[in-house]
């Protein structure tokens, strides 16, 4: 399982990254792809979107189950991954060079709330016993 | 197979197995508060003699009539082949096919629905089935609202949809916040008006319903209403009679894109008329959509040999999997109609269909010619229609219904409890099932009985 140390996480395996233009970029996790297993169906939020911290927004499917995928900060969707919409199983090949959607946050301090890379190995740790 | 395969030595093993003492002990988490302690009003059970005794009864007080009454429900011919097929015990079983390794006839005759109602209706997928007409339409109103990007939780729906379905889907759809906007029909011709449409430019809404033909028998411009509702980005949904497609264009190619989603009844197909039912629905979809279509969808894959198989497919999006998030409720589909409708339309073939079609119009408007051809009848509206038509009568029509029906005939249905305006009309059907001798005989006596309303009233009242 990998958890690059530059990213930040929530406890409902989202990874986000701040850009350069202070738009924030978020997919889901290397575990959350696992746990799911052959990704069939993408469905993200709509452009221009204005979502709350924690917010449902977007949906993954795989052959097992369809899971939500949470905001983890609040902002406004400013862009979304179309190609995924046709190759879902990029996010098996790998789930962060393949991004869902990005937000314009509300207020990028909100970033420092979520986990480091650290503190979610840990809560993936947790999740397993 | 019999209904309920386990013996009383079955169920003691099995309860032995699990150390429970009794069925009952695996229910005692529910507090005894909630047991409601049997049915009381429920008869005693039935020997089969007395239940087939009772059947009868119960069919012959539904009374052996000349019908000509559709509004939803249409008397065809069934062919003999294919009630005994229906009720052969493979099909004709209670339960739905989770299990794809002990479920593969159940599957492939799905599938083939599936493909025959796609092709019917011109769209890309469809699901196994819904109720009936009118929680199709419900259903379709629900996936639109879903899937609008925009989140408008408005539907426009003319009033030349069935008001049967206009009421269920008006109780279905109030409670999640969704608004039903009624639309004006033409009082000449009958069909909605795409200028009147206008008027509701302002208003988003999600989807325009189109009714085909619509519940007066007359033909909507369905083009013209399929690219407005595109040009607002709204979605086209059709509501339309499968038997009728034979003849008129499918909703896949109506306007420049095509309807998005298509629903309606199948009792057309195959299913006697039965009190009322069970009927079932149908509900045809674009590719696009296909997540957000309720109900079960059957697949064709293969297994690990390389050999065809069927299997329940997109699963994911049904509650048994996502719970409260799934796409709908709907969980089931009406199997047995389903069957009985893919054997209608195997054995009767796009020939078959087209002349049921074209027969039940023919006669429609042969019996109209008649009956317009009584003093003070007359046709209501000026547009094409299929096999139905409304007809003004001189009087009120519930009462001229009534005295037909002491003759022995069901002679349409009385439009004035859901169209004030239409208190003197009625909508008359003629299938195929009807010869000339049954319109000659319509006419006859319709005609009597408008000549005796003639004549000044007598004080005695007549006792129908």
């Amino acid at each position: 399982m990998s958890i690059p140390t530059d990213l930040k996480y929530t406890a409902s395996h989202e990874w986000a990254r701040l850009e350069a233009d202070g738009s924030v970029t978020i997919g889901i996790t290397d575990h959350a792809q696992e746990l799911l297993g052959d990704m069939v169906f993408v469905e993200n939020p709509t452009v221009g979107r204005t979502l709350a911290a924690g917010e449902e927004c977007a949906v993954v499917e795989s052959v097992k189950a369809a899971s939500d995928v949470y905001a983890p900060i609040a902002g406004e969707v400013v862009s979304i991954n179309e190609a995924l919409e046709a190759e879902p199983q990029k996010l098996n090949e790998d789930a962060y060079a393949h991004w869902m959607f990005r937000i314009q946050p509300a207020n990028a301090a909100d970033l420092d709330g979520l986990m480091d890379a650290a503190a979610y190995q840990a809560a993936v740790d947790a999740e397993a016993h | 197979m019999p209904f309920i395969p386990h013996t009383e030595a079955d169920v003691a093993a099995m309860l032995n197995a699990i150390g429970a003492p009794a069925i009952d002990s695996l229910f005692d988490e529910i507090p005894a508060g909630l047991d409601c302690a049997g049915l009381p009003g429920v008869p005693e059970g039935l020997s089969e003699m007395a239940l087939m005794r009772l059947a009868r009864e119960r069919a012959r007080a539904d009374g052996d009539w000349l019908n000509f009454i559709g509004a939803g429900a249409y008397e065809h011919h069934i062919p003999a082949a294919i009630w005994p097929i229906v009720t052969r015990g493979e099909f004709y079983s209670a339960y739905t096919p989770y299990q794809a390794e002990a479920s593969q006839g159940t599957l492939q005759l799905i599938y083939e629905y599936q493909t025959l109602i796609t092709r019917l209706t011109g769209l890309d997928v469809s699901n196994a089935s819904l109720y009936d007409g009118a929680s199709a339409l419900t259903e379709a109103i629900l996936m639109a609202v879903r899937s609008d990007k925009q989140n408008r939780r408005r539907v426009l729906v003319p009033a030349t949809v069935h008001p049967r379905y206009r009421a269920v889907a008006q109780a279905l759809v109030n409670a999640q916040g969704i608004e039903i906007i009624t639309l004006p029909y033409c009082t000449d011709c009958g069909h909605s008006l795409v200028d009147a449409l206008d008027l509701f430019k302002n208003q988003p809404a999600a989807a325009l319903v189109i009714p085909q033909p619509n519940f007066f028998g007359v033909l909507e411009p369905v083009d013209a209403l399929t690219d407005w509702a595109h040009a607002q980005d709204m979605q086209a949904i059709a509501v339309v009679n499968p038997m009728t497609l034979a003849l008129l264009k499918p909703p896949g190619q109506w306007g420049h894109q095509g309807a998005d989603i298509c629903v309606g009844d199948g009792q057309p197909l195959g299913i006697p008329l039965s009190s009322g039912g069970p009927y079932f629905g149908f509900m045809t979809a674009k590719q696009a959509l296909v997540r957000q279509m309720p109900g079960r969808i059957v697949g064709r894959t293969v297994d690990l040999d390389g050999k065809t198989g069927f299997s329940l497919t997109l699963q994911a999006r049904e509650q048994h999997i996502r719970r409260a998030k799934a796409t709908s409720n709907i969980c089931s589909n009406q199997g047995l109609m389903v069957a009985a409708a893919t054997i209608y339309m195997s054995l009767m073939g796009p020939q078959g269909l087209t002349r049921v079609a074209a027969t039940s119009r023919s006669n429609t408007r042969a019996l109209v010619d008649r009956l317009t051809a009584l003093p003070g009848v007359s046709e209501v509206f000026k547009r094409p229609a299929l096999h139905e038509a409304v007809i003004r009568l001189p009087g009120d029509a519930s009462e001229i219904l009534r005295a037909l029906t002491a003759r022995g005939i069901q002679g349409g249905y009385a439009l004035g409890a859901d169209y004030a305006e239409l208190s003197d009309c009625i909508l008359v059907c003629a299938t195929e099932t009807k010869t000339d001798a049954d319109l000659d005989l319509y006419a006859e006596q319709l005609e009597r009985i408008l000549s005796r309303r003639d004549i000044p009233k007598c004080k005695m009242q007549p006792k129908w």
